[in-house]
């Protein structure tokens, strides 16, 4: 392997990654505060998708093409559309089923997701969708050299958009009031409210926070893709919830760390077997570490949780 | 200050308190004795808003207490430290503390702190440490340092004694009363009896949800019925 093909390969993965772990994310946080599987995140993410693509149509139609700013406002108009979506979705189908059998939101959720799927399909697009190519083609056609390796403006974007994302994120986690509720939430929502905290609001606040950065990974992810499809989330939501698994579910950091190996695994599968191996190799890759760390990387042992 | 007027409550169909009655005054202590399954620890659930008042009355400084709001009693200055200390285990010592004064300014935080860690030095030391690391004892303290964070005007412990060595057992009653010093009035909710009625002022017997017997803790520590039924004599 020459030292262009791993640097492509790198680049490549990272920034496939780097949007698998925002949609990670979402899986990951909302597990942690309430220890059930989003099933409709990947359905959010899709919802995000087809935000941006009809806010850019509107924009256009409102007063023309500035790329930058109606990409901005469109990637805003997104987050907003996902983040109602995912509010009302906990809203709706989650939080008076948070008492009952696990079984019963999980389903709820699968409920939702297919809910969402097919109400895009039938109401806003039966087929697939293209992104308007006016906004994507410079940052799809101009590149940056990296030594011997080629890099695209918007793999560039991706990842420095996913570092300040992530930096921002670990600094609300870690070193915020909202970060403090959102952990003891996740920790001990008797106690959460015992000491005041809204534990409502903070779930709600944690479905919110991973919509929107869903929303921002459906933005990038179709302006990558170039086309739009209602099952989109499906797929790229099965790919990411895989990464929460393989970091440990419920870990912040794990989800990151199983997406970037998820991404890695993809980009070089495709340049080596061709992409129609992905999907062998990244669950390939899923069992053998469950396999060996049944809890995935970063994921705790039942005596952290004691 | 506190006044519980025949207050029923429970949960879904199972009713735990069967007109309860009792009262907190300015400045004491007050033990709330019974049995496991008698009610004591639904009584402090019930005051704290976690679980409804069904009938009865609670007022609290003269007006009724919000029912069944946990934010809404923490903010008239009630806080309960529940049993089994409920610490974040994976929120820091001081991230733990932190999380009690949740609905109050931070700027008041470093002075608090600093009391606490005048009663409880061992937990400055600890401070950066996750709180699940933290020995029983340790996390007892943490669990009432985290609940004078809240600035409480009522303060109430839930079996701080719970599975500890007697010579921690005794330190934390003292400090329990050091805290009531300061003219912080507690409602104390104990297994250990002896001990509680020790610190107590006044004290009350409960029984499957309702009042059984009442005193001064002198009183109820000479009682021949709490020497047979607590005391093991």
């Amino acid at each position: 392997m020459t030292a262009q093909t791993l640097i492509e390969i790198l680049i490549n993965g990272i920034s496939r990654g780097a949007m698998y772990a925002l949609v990670a994310l979402g899986y990951t946080m909302v597990y942690g505060v309430l220890g059930m599987i989003n099933f409709a995140h990947g359905e959010i993410f899709m919802i995000g998708m087809f935000a941006c693509v009809y806010a850019l149509g509107v924009f256009s139609l409102m007063w023309g093409d500035h790329a930058m700013v109606n990409l901005t406002l469109a990637m805003v108009v997104a987050m907003v559309f996902s983040a109602a979506y995912g509010y009302a979705n906990e809203r709706i189908a989650y939080r008076r089923l948070r008492k009952a059998h696990v079984l019963a939101p999980l389903t709820s959720a699968i409920g939702i997701s297919t809910f969402l799927q097919y109400f895009i399909f039938l109401t806003v697009s039966k087929d697939s969708v293209n992104f308007p190519r006016y906004y994507s083609d410079w940052l799809t056609n101009n590149h940056l050299r990296l030594g011997p390796a080629d890099v695209t403006y918007l793999q560039v974007t991706i990842l420095g958009l996913t570092l300040v994302i992530m930096g921002g994120l670990y600094y609300l986690i870690n070193h915020t009031r909202m970060g403090i509720a959102l952990r003891a939430t996740a920790q001990d929502q008797l106690m959460a409210s015992l000491v005041g905290i809204p534990v409502n609001r903070t779930i709600a606040f944690t479905f919110i926070l991973g919509s929107a950065l869903a929303a921002i990974a459906g933005v990038m992810f179709s302006m990558y893709s170039n086309v739009l499809v209602f099952d989109a989330g499906y797929r790229v939501g099965l790919k990411a919830f895989t990464a929460a698994i393989l970091g440990g579910i419920g870990n912040i950091p794990g989800a990151v760390l199983g997406a970037m190996i998820l991404g890695l695994t993809e980009a070089l599968t495709t340049l080596q077997f061709g992409s129609e191996w992905n999907d062998v190799t990244t669950f390939g890759v899923l069992m053998l570490v469950l396999l060996l760390r049944p809890r995935g990387l970063l994921g705790e042992r039942v005596a952290d949780k004691v | 200050m506190l006044n519980l007027r025949e207050v029923h409550s429970g949960y879904g169909p199972c009713e735990v308190l069967k007109s309860l009655s009792l009262e907190v005054r300015a400045g004491e202590i007050v033990a709330l004795l019974g049995a496991n399954g008698a009610g004591k620890s639904t009584t402090l659930l019930t005051i704290a808003g976690v679980v409804p008042v069904r009938a009865g009355e609670i007022t609290w400084q003269g007006a009724p207490l919000p029912n069944g709001k946990a934010d809404a009693v923490l903010r008239a200055g009630i806080c309960l430290c529940p049993e089994g200390r409920h610490i974040f285990p994976r929120l820091t010592v001081l991230e733990n503390l932190i999380s009690g004064s949740y609905l109050l300014p931070s700027n008041r935080n470093a002075a608090k702190l600093e009391e606490i860690f005048g009663y409880f030095p061992l937990l400055a030391e600890r401070r950066n440490q996750l709180g699940g690391t933290l020995s029983g004892g340790e996390q007892q303290m943490l669990a009432i340092g985290r609940s004078l964070m809240g600035e409480p005007k009522l303060l109430m412990l839930d079996e701080p004694s719970l599975g500890l060595a007697p010579q921690i057992v005794a330190r934390i009653f003292e400090i329990v009363r050091l805290i009531n010093r300061t003219g912080v009035p507690i409602l104390l909710v104990e297994q250990n009896a002896q001990q509680a009625l020790r610190i107590a002022h006044r004290g009350y017997v409960i029984v499957t949800g309702r009042n059984q017997l009442t005193g001064t803790g002198a009183e109820l520590l000479a009682s021949d019925e709490v020497r047979q039924a607590y005391l093991g004599e």
